[in-house]
């Protein structure tokens, strides 16, 4: 099985490929109707707004609070996890978690892995690590399994396959899965899945499931899912691996309610999904199934940096609903590849810079029109905006003093825009010079180029107006005046 | 020094923001919410779990096995896995009902069977909710966790009378937080999934059917 790599996007590739999904009206109607769809169902789950906003801020109030105590917490969660059998390891990297995971699976001989949807697995890019190492690595939700097999990376973080249609799928497993003919039917593609899959899960030598939310004082992990596969794989192999980000703990079971509620809710418009798996450990004494040895790998990549800041902290209060994304215009119009991150749209803009540095990341704090809709949206309230133009700040200027500087920091500054902002500054703090200015460009605006370099290319030119504000409020005044 | 003591020792150096903890203000926004009375609790479980694409038989306590004897036949289940040691188990097994298979031994010694030689299995439940149309079950030695999840047919036995309203009801009054099992479980319908073209597919990977028997004190 194919994997493609990681690969950050520097700026002018990302926006070649934006300009491609733009381009292509297959790709673009298919997200616009997906998000419509997405958005039609969140919007039915809460006929209430006053009831949304009260759940919004206790939502929020509860991972403020897991992430006010987290070295804690983690500590709690660690403690009682080992106090249930669970072995804990930390990962500060993708390259620790690869070769924690590596060396679980050397210790048991294993050939295959089956994995339930984890984020944090995509991001830490551990099917390519388990390839090079000969294991074979298997997604087996099914959205994630379509995009393995086409030898791709998802395109949404909950709906993977989103950019797919199921004519594409029905293609892609004619001519990948051994014995199965064309077909356009939904339900006989879920079959062909279900099928390989199953056989999968009887054979494979270990489970891997991410989290979504660990709870620390019982040393639980909890997993929210609609198809089972999550079940299997921390069911059925004789070993589970659970890999998440540091973020995700909360302090007690009834702090998940809320959160659980509004997952669902905000991400797919479900009241609920099919399962909620609360896994406390291994296979006790007495038990016939479940696994014998169970492990949690707990990944840092960059968390850490967005915790040491007070504003960019509240990055880490997100559940991963995707609810940004799908109401986002540019994710609608660009498709979740064009950003060339695990987590594309606007959680992405504000989390990758921390998992990837801003040197490969910059440009993406700026895909976005501070429309505001990533934040309104968002369950736990986080400023989804602030936090861009945050970032745009730091991806653009040197550490402000007593802040230590991000990775990457600065490395979108260039020294064209470094000019025109000083000119910009010169000019319009300079009342004089700045109403010669306008006298000349409205005057003048014959001579405005019609060919504007890169802003003609899908806009129209740029001209100063015919008369400036300064000019047609001095009209006004004597148009008042003769009035009177 | 380890990734562990690194990670830990770079949380703490960040600003310290001691906040009050959220449980009241999650006390207070469960009480603020209206709750259905104990007596509907039953029929909106049912419809919830029915909208989900469960098929939902009330019978009363007294006659369960003769509606798990009928969905048996009409379903054409040959072998139908049940837990020998648990109450119910044992009811169905002096039932005489055909194709009974115990889960009596790890699942190691027969997991090919498992997969593919078993049409149904039954499990009990440990409550149900009555919000989402949620069933809880509380997979032990007895009544194994892979019950409910790999045999085509799930068949559950729910308590009229063990069904609360909410999630939060249900964590709190059961005292989860007390004592959980290797997995407990939430489980609202069958399998399904989405993740073609939003078009939604049942029996993904888990229970094409799910099947509820809710049991009632009275004949209805």
């Amino acid at each position: 099985m194919t994997t493609q790599p990681m690969q950050f996007v520097p700026g002018s590739e990302f926006k070649r490929r934006a300009a491609e999904v733009v381009a292509n009206p297959f790709l673009r109607k298919s997200f616009r109707g997906a998000m419509d769809f997405l958005i039609a169902k969140r919007a039915a789950q809460f006929p209430d707004p006053e009831l949304l906003e009260r759940q919004r801020t206790l939502a929020e109030e509860i991972r403020r609070y897991s992430l006010s105590r987290l070295p804690a917490l983690l500590e709690q969660l660690e403690a009682n996890l080992v106090k249930n059998g669970v072995k804990v390891h930390w990962a500060e990297n993708p390259d620790e978690a690869n070769a924690i995971i590596l060396g679980i699976c050397r210790q048991h001989d294993a050939r295959l892995m089956v994995k339930g949807k984890s984020m944090v697995s995509e991001e830490v890019e551990l099917n390519h690590a388990m390839d090079a190492a000969g294991i074979e690595a298997l997604e087996s939700d099914m959205g994630e399994y379509i995009v393995q097999l086409a030898g791709e990376k998802p395109s949404h973080i909950i709906m993977p396959a989103i950019h797919k249609t199921k004519q594409d799928i029905a293609k892609l497993f004619a001519e990948k899965v051994p014995g199965v003919s064309y077909t356009e039917d939904v339900d006989a593609l879920i079959q062909v899945g279900r099928d390989v899959l199953r056989k999968k899960f009887m054979d494979a030598d270990i489970g891997l499931s991410g989290v979504n939310f660990a709870v620390a004082e019982t040393g639980s992990l909890c997993l929210v899912e609609n198809e089972g596969n999550g079940r299997m794989c921390t069911t059925v192999p004789n070993v589970h691996i659970a890999i998440t980000g540091i973020e995700k703990v909360v302090e007690k079971l009834e702090h998940v309610v809320p959160l659980y509620g509004l997952l669902t809710r905000s991400a797919t418009g479900q009241a609920i999904t099919t399962y909620f798996n609360v896994i406390t450990g291994p296979r006790r004494e007495g038990e016939k199934d479940g696994p014998r040895e169970m492990h949690l790998v707990l990944v840092d990549n960059g968390r850490t940096q967005a915790y040491a800041d007070e504003q960019l902290r509240q990055t880490l209060q997100c559940i991963r609903c995707g609810a940004c994304m799908n109401h986002c215009p540019v994710y609608t119009r660009i498709g979740g590849h064009a950003y060339g991150t695990t987590y594309p749209g606007p959680i992405g803009e504000i989390i990758s810079p921390h998992m990837m540095g801003l040197a490969a990341t910059h440009v993406l704090p700026g895909a976005s029109t501070l429309c505001g809709a990533c934040g309104e949206v968002c369950p736990v309230k986080i400023p989804i905006p602030d936090l861009l133009i945050r970032l745009r700040e730091e991806a653009t200027h040197e550490a402000k003093p007593g802040h230590a500087p991000l990775v990457g920091q600065g490395a979108g500054k260039t020294t064209f825009a470094s000019l025109a902002f000083k000119g910009f500054a010169f000019l319009y703090s300079r009342p004089a010079l700045y109403r010669l200015f306008a006298w000349g460009a409205t005057r003048f605006r014959f001579l405005t180029p019609s060919n504007q370099a890169g802003w003609t290319a899908t806009r129209t030119p740029l001209k100063p107006a015919a008369k400036s504000l300064r000019d047609l409020l001095a009209e006004r005044r004597i148009d008042e005046r003769k009035s009177c | 020094m380890s990734a562990r003591d690194k990670i830990l020792a770079k949380l703490r150096a960040a600003p310290a923001q001691p906040l009050a903890s959220p449980d009241a203000s999650i006390t207070t926004h469960y009480a603020s919410l209206p709750r259905t009375a104990k007596d509907k609790l039953a029929q909106e479980f049912a419809e919830k779990i029915t909208a989900w694409h469960a098929e939902v038989h009330t019978v009363p306590r007294s006659q369960w096995v003769d509606k798990a004897r009928t969905i048996v036949a009409d379903k054409g289940i040959a072998t139908l896995l049940y837990a020998p040691a648990t109450a119910h188990g044992k009811e169905l097994a002096a039932s005489g009902i055909a194709g009974l298979k115990a889960y009596d031994q790890p699942i190691e010694a027969w997991k090919q069977e498992m997969f593919d030689g078993i049409d149904a299995a039954i499990t009990g439940t440990r409550g149900a909710i009555a919000e989402t149309g949620t069933m809880i079950l509380w997979p032990d030695a007895d009544e194994p966790r892979l019950m409910s999840l790999v045999p085509p047919i799930h068949i559950a036995l729910v308590d009229a009378d063990a069904i609360l309203p909410t999630l939060y009801d249900a964590i709190t009054t059961q005292g989860w937080s007390k004592g959980l099992p290797t997995n407990a479980l939430l489980v609202t319908g069958p399998s399904k999934t989405a993740d073609i073209q939003q078009t939604l597919a049942y029996g993904a990977h888990g229970p094409k059917e799910l099947i509820v028997l809710l049991l009632t004190g009275e004949a209805q």
